[in-house]
């Protein structure tokens, strides 16, 4: 007859009891920390509970995409400081993965200068810290440019001065309204098109170029809406007055070092992700694909970037996520997005504890989309396997 | 008629390869007519793999000419395109794409290169399908199949393309013994139907039965070339005497 | 010309209009750049001046001022550590570099090594803090620079990395709450800005102890440091652990080895050999990352380096400033990340 394992001995029980004391400590040492956090807070006469997010701010900021004044609360200052984290995560992402893609094939060109260059881009940019190159990007702009009289002029217009960064910008018409709508519904028909051509050439085998015809529709379509509408084309073009620029679109030196320094370090990383990506395609694939009389640009686009790209997205997302992080570094520059913000709420209430804890779980929202939108990419176009 | 003098579909002439300062293929010559069938053996590095490769354009051979049924590979890209269509390959690693099912994977150069309709493409893909006997898989994807399916599907997705020449490098090399035979099998019947074919390969049992002409390489040179009742039972040159003794001892 | 390198030119260089195109204006760019940095970092460099402003004067803004960094040098690599007790940081910095090549060889792997590391570790500490056995004491408000940036980093992983390993055991734990709070934690980390831990670190954890404790800036930067890292570093012994092939965990268990034998003995000495690449990454990111302590208020390279520029008899050299301490950031970086890459090829070698 089996003898019942001693009580002691089972391995259910003492799982269940291991865990009971993990959580009893976990849980324990939470009281414990939120009880000396509640006497030093109250013994330091400060407040608790996130009330403070109503009242008034009074300090100022710098940029902000939505209207905000010192009157406003620190409610409306934090989302003044997230929509900035968001712009400068936007289009540093845009801007990095354009960079990084262009760096990346450069690291397999033919040419060899073209790829020692785009390495020692690579390892120079990924050798040192963030924080540096941010501060060598704001210094050189803050401090080595010139005065708004002696404004570089790169191109006409474009004004590259101590103030930041100012670019012509057109003037409204409703007509750009029109091409807006034009440049939609010509996506849409152009799609169409394609969706088109593929059932076509299924069906009898004969190719029709409507990739270049969706092409010449999404850009036609505007062009044919903007002449239409009698080529309105006022510029509001920046002009020298007293200290500064007036009119035309204008970044600060923060913004502009803090983009083009997460920008070119981020597309340093992201050039490296291209790079092993397409090298990943094991060279027997397009050799078989040469084998079977494909030509260089139809391996490519049939099987070399559909296997490229597996590889290459998951460690992009982590880029973009870490980009978006590094935006956090702007306190050190002066640039107020969620960071600066937060801190600077902080110093003025003194509730500390909320306002980081808000802070982390913002950015720990974010963090969850992209680790979110990285799942379901990776599960969608997963190779299928026994 | 032009094609009864021509016999040759293949011809090597004073082939040099070079990589680097290594001579890989040293004054390689040979004909293949149609419907022959050549198995090419040797120990590794002799430059087997290399020559086949030189044949469809996927190593360059910097001295000598390589002709393909009368079309002579040079670097137009034209001829080079033409060749291919007329000569398939099979590969040691299989080479299947992951990311297409299997009907995608035989249909997909027929469809791009041939202009053939969808329908048309099908057809023939199912139609080699059945001839290497695996019609049920057609909706799987590579990454599904064990590997002598994956290597069977291999040889389909090259017959797609109607190739008068079936270049094989190596295609048991890389497989489990007992999926071997299935791989065999399916070359032999392409052999009785005629095929032009030029296979390295270690398998001699294959060779036997199906070769008409055996070529031993070494040290990027042909040693010997004889039928393989000759070139079995008696060797000419020591190096191919050593080799045979070497493979065919187990 | 050696007809080899003719046609290496050739192909790699010239083989299309388009190349010998890119190849030239790549060239022209080159030598531009080489040509300004030449001309600034020696042709109209000074290299002795009695301050900044007759510094600038003698290259007339045209050249680089290496006279800054003769004087500010030592500033800059140790802050305000007493100036008479500076060999006692440098000494320290050695003591790590040694340390660090001398963990290069696979050789001394192994329980030697953990033991030398500990010990330096503890010499290390002892030199920079003082207060016993005959060194002066030197509050860790003073530590500064190169050696802050080093300690920071190293006692930080060395700290976070049996924390890591805890973690990702736990993850892997069938355990249901085990596993929960772990993912928790690892997640949650991994989430949020290294600034925004630091600053949680910095800020919050006074308010966590019982009234009257302090902890030293130090301290509370250095737990941050080692908590964030915990996270990452947790999940690079997850993958490690993941690579290990299922039979070995099989055949522990077979020959009747506890889970905790099991692990010390048979999982973690492989999870770990397979980790050591990417372990190095991360120490490579962490190192970079000791420069965010600047902007809590402690006075790494960052801050010296700034301090040195704003110095009101010598100001404004940002480029040789920035560049010294860039230099510094490189060449370790820079090896380090050789070192990692030359490992992974040799480890795959001996897997294989």
């Amino acid at each position: 007859m089996a003898a019942r394992a001693a009580l002691w001995n089972d391995p259910r029980l003492r799982a269940a009891l291991f865990q009971a004391a993990v959580i009893a400590g976990v849980v324990a040492l939470g009281a414990y920390l939120v009880h000396n956090t509640l006497v030093n807070m109250a013994r330091q006469g400060i407040a608790t509970g996130f009330s403070y997010l109503d009242r008034e701010a009074s300090f100022e900021i710098g940029e902000s995409l939505i209207r905000y004044t010192p009157a406003d609360s620190y409610g409306r200052a934090l989302v003044v400081g997230l929509l900035n984290t968001l712009l400068v995560a936007a289009l540093g992402v845009v801007l990095s993965t354009v960079l990084g893609t262009v760096i990346g094939i450069a690291r397999l060109s033919r040419n060899w200068l073209v790829r020692k260059l785009a390495l020692v881009y690579v390892e120079t940019l990924r050798n040192l810290p963030l924080l540096l190159q941010l501060i060598i990007w704001w210094d050189v702009l803050r401090v080595s440019a010139p005065p708004p009289r002696q404004a570089w002029e790169p191109l006409p217009g474009v004004f590259l001065s101590v103030r930041g960064i100012v670019f012509p910008v057109p003037v409204y018409s409703p007509v750009y309204r029109d091409m807006g709508i034009a440049f939609v519904a010509a996506l849409l028909a152009g799609w169409a098109v394609v969706w088109w051509g593929r059932r076509h050439r299924a069906r009898t085998g004969r190719a029709v170029p409507t990739a270049t015809m969706a092409v010449a529709l999404a850009l036609g379509a505007p062009l044919l809406a903007f002449l239409a509408g009698g080529a309105p084309l006022a510029w509001d073009w920046p002009t020298l007055r007293a200290f500064n620029f007036a009119g035309g679109l204008s970044l600060s030196p923060e913004f502009a070092a803090l983009l083009f320094g997460l920008t070119a370090y981020t597309a340093a990383f992201i050039a490296e992700i291209v790079r092993s990506g397409i090298e990943g395609v094991s060279r027997g694939q397009t050799e078989a694909a040469s084998a079977l009389g494909l030509k260089r640009g139809q391996t490519l686009r049939l099987i070399v970037l559909p296997q490229a790209l597996r590889i290459i997205v998951p460690p992009m997302l982590s880029e973009y996520l870490a980009l978006t992080k590094n935006s956090s570094l702007a306190i050190a520059i002066g640039y107020p997005e969620l960071m600066s913000i937060t801190n600077t709420t902080l110093n003025q209430t003194g509730q500390a504890v909320e306002a980081i804890a808000l802070m982390m779980a913002i950015y720990l929202a974010i963090s969850l989309v992209i680790s979110l939108a990285m799942n379901l990419y990776n599960r969608r176009i997963a190779f299928v396997e026994r | 008629m032009n094609g009864d003098e021509r016999k040759a579909m293949i011809e090597l002439h004073h082939v040099h390869k070079w990589y680097g300062a290594f001579h890989a293929l040293n004054d390689v010559s040979l004909e293949v007519a149609r419907g022959e069938k050549v198995v090419v053996c040797g120990p590794s590095g002799s430059g087997k793999s290399t020559m086949i490769r030189c044949i469809n354009r996927l190593e360059e051979h910097q001295q000598g000419q390589i002709i393909v049924d009368g079309i002579e590979l040079t670097a137009d890209l034209k001829q080079i395109d033409a060749i291919r269509r007329e000569v398939g390959m099979v590969f040691q690693q299989f080479n299947l794409f992951p990311h297409l099912t299997v009907m995608e994977n035989l249909t997909l150069a027929p469809i791009w290169v041939r202009k053939m309709k969808r329908s048309e493409a099908e057809e023939l893909a199912m139609h080699f399908l059945e001839r290497v006997r695996i019609p049920e898989q057609a909706g799987k994807y590579p990454g599904q199949l064990s590997g002598g399916q994956q290597q069977r599907v291999a040889i389909a997705r090259a017959l797609c393309m109607r190739p008068q020449v079936m270049l094989f490098d190596e295609p048991t090399s890389a497989l489990d013994p007992e999926m071997i035979k299935e791989v065999l099998d399916v070359m032999v019947g392409l052999a009785e139907d005629g095929m032009t074919m030029i296979c390295v390969t270690h398998e001699m049992g294959f060779a036997r039965t199906v070769a008409d002409l055996m070529v031993f390489m070494d040290g990027g040179e042909i040693v010997e070339r004889a039928p393989p009742e000759k070139f079995f039972a008696a060797p000419e040159s020591e190096r191919a005497q050593l080799f045979l003794s070497r493979i065919l001892s187990h | 010309m050696p007809p080899r390198a003719f046609g290496w030119m050739r192909a790699n260089l010239f083989s299309s209009v388009g190349n010998t195109v890119t190849t030239l204006v790549a060239l022209y760019v080159i030598a531009r750049v080489a040509w300004g940095v030449v001309d600034w970092g020696i042709v109209h460099a000074v290299w002795t001046a009695p301050g900044g402003r007759a510094c600038e004067a003698a290259s007339h803004g045209e050249g680089a001022c290496w006279a800054f960094l003769r004087e500010w040098y030592r500033f800059i690599l140790f802050g305000r550590y007493p100036y008479f007790e500076q060999w006692r940081p440098l000494f320290v910095v050695l003591l790590f570099v040694a340390l660090l090549l001398g963990s290069c060889d696979r050789r001394l792997w192994g329980m030697r090594i953990a033991l030398l590391w500990g010990a330096g570790l503890a010499v290390n500490l002892w030199l920079m803090l003082g207060g016993v056995f005959g060194l002066t004491y030197v509050p860790t408000e003073l530590w500064s620079g190169l050696p802050l940036t080093l300690i920071l980093a190293i006692v930080g992983l060395a700290l976070a990395f049996p924390l890591a390993i805890v973690l990702a055991l736990g993850r892997r734990s069938r355990m249901p709450a085990v596993r929960g709070l772990c993912v928790a934690y690892i997640e949650l980390v991994r989430g949020v800005p290294l600034i925004t831990v630091l600053f949680m670190a910095s800020v919050m954890l006074p308010l966590f102890l019982p009234e009257g404790t302090t902890i030293d800036k130090l301290v509370r930067a250095q737990a941050g440091f080692v908590l964030f890292y915990a996270a990452y570093l947790a999940e690079v012994v997850r993958g490690g652990l993941q690579a290990i092939p299922a039979g070995q965990e099989e055949a522990a268990d077979a020959l009747g080895l506890g889970y905790w034998r099991k692990t010390r003995l048979v999982i973690l000495p492989q999870a770990l050999k397979i980790a050591i690449p990417p372990l190095v990454n991360i120490f490579i990111a962490g190192f970079k990352d000791t420069t965010l302590v600047t902007i809590i208020g402690l006075f790494d390279l960052i801050s010296t380096a700034s301090n040195a520029i704003t110095d009101p008899n010598w100001r404004g050299f940002y480029v040789e400033a920035y560049g010294f301490i860039a230099l510094l950031y490189f060449v370790f970086c820079f090896f380090m990340s050789r070192y990692s890459q030359a490992l992974e090829r040799s480890l795959a070698r001996d897997r294989r």
